[in-house]
């Protein structure tokens, strides 16, 4: 059942307990239980919405920065990302295979601020080797849905 | 001037939803539940693949019968899903659809007068193309009480010495009805001892939600008495691109193949390079599809019956069929007023036969979103319904 209800809830975390229930073909206090257990193991980790901030009047800039690092001694790549993360303008931080080590995503008010961030903060911990950053431009599809358009249906009213 | 027209055709009557369409186009704002096609738009790579065939300037005449390629797909499709074989080279053909394959069908395999059997409610045009094709329609009305299941007893009480074909159309629309494999073996039985054939229209045999689709032809002695028709605009939401297939002993595809190569030619042949995609690579599309469906069923089966709607549980396809016969309506009237006052179209029930009276089509090949609004509304009707008539008892 977990799984089902992830699927669904991944894409709808507004949705209620009992038409959920409903739509698994579930009871619903079973339900209940199964996603209070899962955000208590951390299974679900938050509930967030899903905002297309260019259709706001609200400035922001987003940013996604490669990060270089050199391990240290006791300090894996867990503690360095721990140095990063902790920044409440960093929205996320991935360990990447291939040519560099960190993805680290950052949304600001403005480039400037962005710049700010990495000349003072990223660039310097101390373990950190080099960083290049890259700005989003436009944003089309996000968590698997299309941002750019309104979905329209296009059928005729009644097909037999 | 003389009466241009043939007589056969001219006393049809219309399509029945096809007036009450021309009431919903013209109302703004109105929801409707009513369509037949599903809301999806056909998977990204399948697009594609059409696209692509376009490119290579593959935009000629294929051979009549379709693809090689694509007739050898669909006969791996058959043998892995229903476990059937056919021969790519004698007994499939594609179609302009899964219509095209049920008016040639009947076509082929009827003579003047011969009758031919339509379990209804179902869809609309077995009747008018058993007519054009000279034969005689002989309706038999499915219940509820057995689940709109064609049973054994209701099959032969219809068969008279002039009977030849029976339309089997599960799993169905309007009604979401399905026939499972004891119900197949139940009127096997009565098909051979009166040697009838069967058209098997299949083209929900992907949507189904409990247990897998069962086709006439896996039952022992059937293969040879039945065409089966399938095809790719339920299961890979794809009905613009007019796609289908038939599946039958050589000795009726030959005659089935004249008629197509006279009237059609050739199925489209885009559509035809887009559907070899689809059925290559399309398996976990068809899954993520009806898994939707299926969660839509389940949510608007528990709605009705918090609403006092009585529905049976339909097990295929995209539609409910709920009963409003406590409400003191005709379908037709429900529908209208449902329409008027809620502005919710749905399809009477009706329009798939006179047996579909005291029933709607309701179709869930709608997002949840959409759902939801609209089941609102038919909540309100409903308890508005009730508050009056409490009213007038008391």
């Amino acid at each position: 059942m977990r799984e089902r209800i992830l699927a669904v809830i991944e894409k709808n975390s507004r949705i209620g307990v009992k038409e959920l229930a409903a739509l698994l073909g579930e009871n619903e206090a079973a339900v209940a239980a199964e996603i209070a257990a899962m955000e208590a193991e951390h299974v679900i980790c938050g509930y967030h919405t899903l905002i297309n901030w260019d259709n706001t009047d609200e400035e922001k800039v987003i940013a996604l920065i490669e990060v270089k690092v050199t391990p240290q001694r006791e300090m894996g790549f867990d503690k360095i990302a721990e140095r990063i993360y902790q920044y409440s303008e960093v929205t996320s931080v991935y360990l990447m295979s291939g040519g560099y080590d960190f993805t680290v995503m950052l949304e600001a008010k403005s480039m400037r601020a962005v710049a700010q961030f990495v000349a003072e903060k990223l660039s310097t911990i101390d373990s950190v080797l080099s960083t290049a950053t890259h700005f989003v431009l436009k944003k089309y599809k996000d968590h698997g849905t299309v941002l750019c358009e309104g979905p329209q249906d296009e059928r005729m009213m009644i097909v037999p | 001037m003389r009466n241009p027209l043939s007589d056969t055709i001219v006393n049809i009557p219309p399509s029945g939803i096809r007036k009450f369409f021309d009431v919903v186009s013209e109302m703004k704002g109105a929801i409707s539940l009513g369509v037949g096609e599903p809301d999806f738009d056909t998977p990204w790579h399948i697009r594609e693949e059409g696209i692509r065939s376009l490119e290579k300037g593959r935009t000629f005449y294929t051979s009549n019968a379709g693809l090689k390629e694509l007739k050898v797909e669909i006969c791996r499709y058959l043998k892995r899903r229903q476990n059937l074989d056919y021969d790519y080279n004698s007994e499939v053909m594609v179609t302009v659809g899964g219509s095209e394959a049920i008016d040639i069908a009947l076509r082929a395999m009827v003579n003047p007068g011969e009758e031919v059997l339509i379990p209804q409610p179902s869809y609309v045009s077995y009747v008018p193309c058993t007519i054009l094709a000279g034969g005689k329609p002989v309706v038999i009305e499915l219940e509820e009480k057995d689940q709109f299941r064609l049973t054994p007893e209701k099959l032969e009480e219809k068969i008279t010495p002039a009977t030849k074909i029976l339309i089997l159309p599960f799993p169905n629309n309007p009604t979401g009805a399905v026939m499972e494999k004891e119900d197949l073996q139940a009127i096997a039985g009565v098909i051979e001892k009166h040697d009838l054939f069967v058209i098997s229209d299949e083209i929900y045999s992907e949507l189904t939600y409990r247990g897998k689709h069962v086709s006439i032809a896996e039952i022992p002695g059937m293969r040879e008495r039945t065409v089966l028709i399938n095809g790719f605009s339920k299961a890979y939401a794809m009905t613009g691109w007019r796609l289908g297939y038939a599946a039958a002993p050589a000795l009726i595809l030959k005659q089935m193949l004249k008629i197509h190569q006279f009237a059609i030619m050739c199925a489209p042949t885009t559509s035809q390079y887009a559907a070899v995609d689809a059925l290559k690579n399309g398996d976990e599309d068809i899954a993520r599809m009806k898994e939707a469906y299926d969660e839509r069923r389940r949510y608007l089966l528990a709605e009705f019956c918090s609403m006092g709607m009585d529905c049976f549980e339909p097990y295929g396809a995209f539609y409910m069929f709920p009963c409003i016969k406590r409400f003191g309506m005709s379908s037709d009237e429900f529908a209208t007023r449902l329409l008027q006052e809620e502005k919710i179209a749905v399809v009477p029930g009706t329009a798939f036969g006179d047996c579909g009276e005291g029933y709607l089509r309701v179709s869930y090949a709608y997002s949840l979103e959409d759902l939801r609004k609209a089941l609102a509304r038919i909540r309100r009707f409903v308890e508005r319904f009730d508050q009056n008539a409490g009213q007038k008892e008391s």
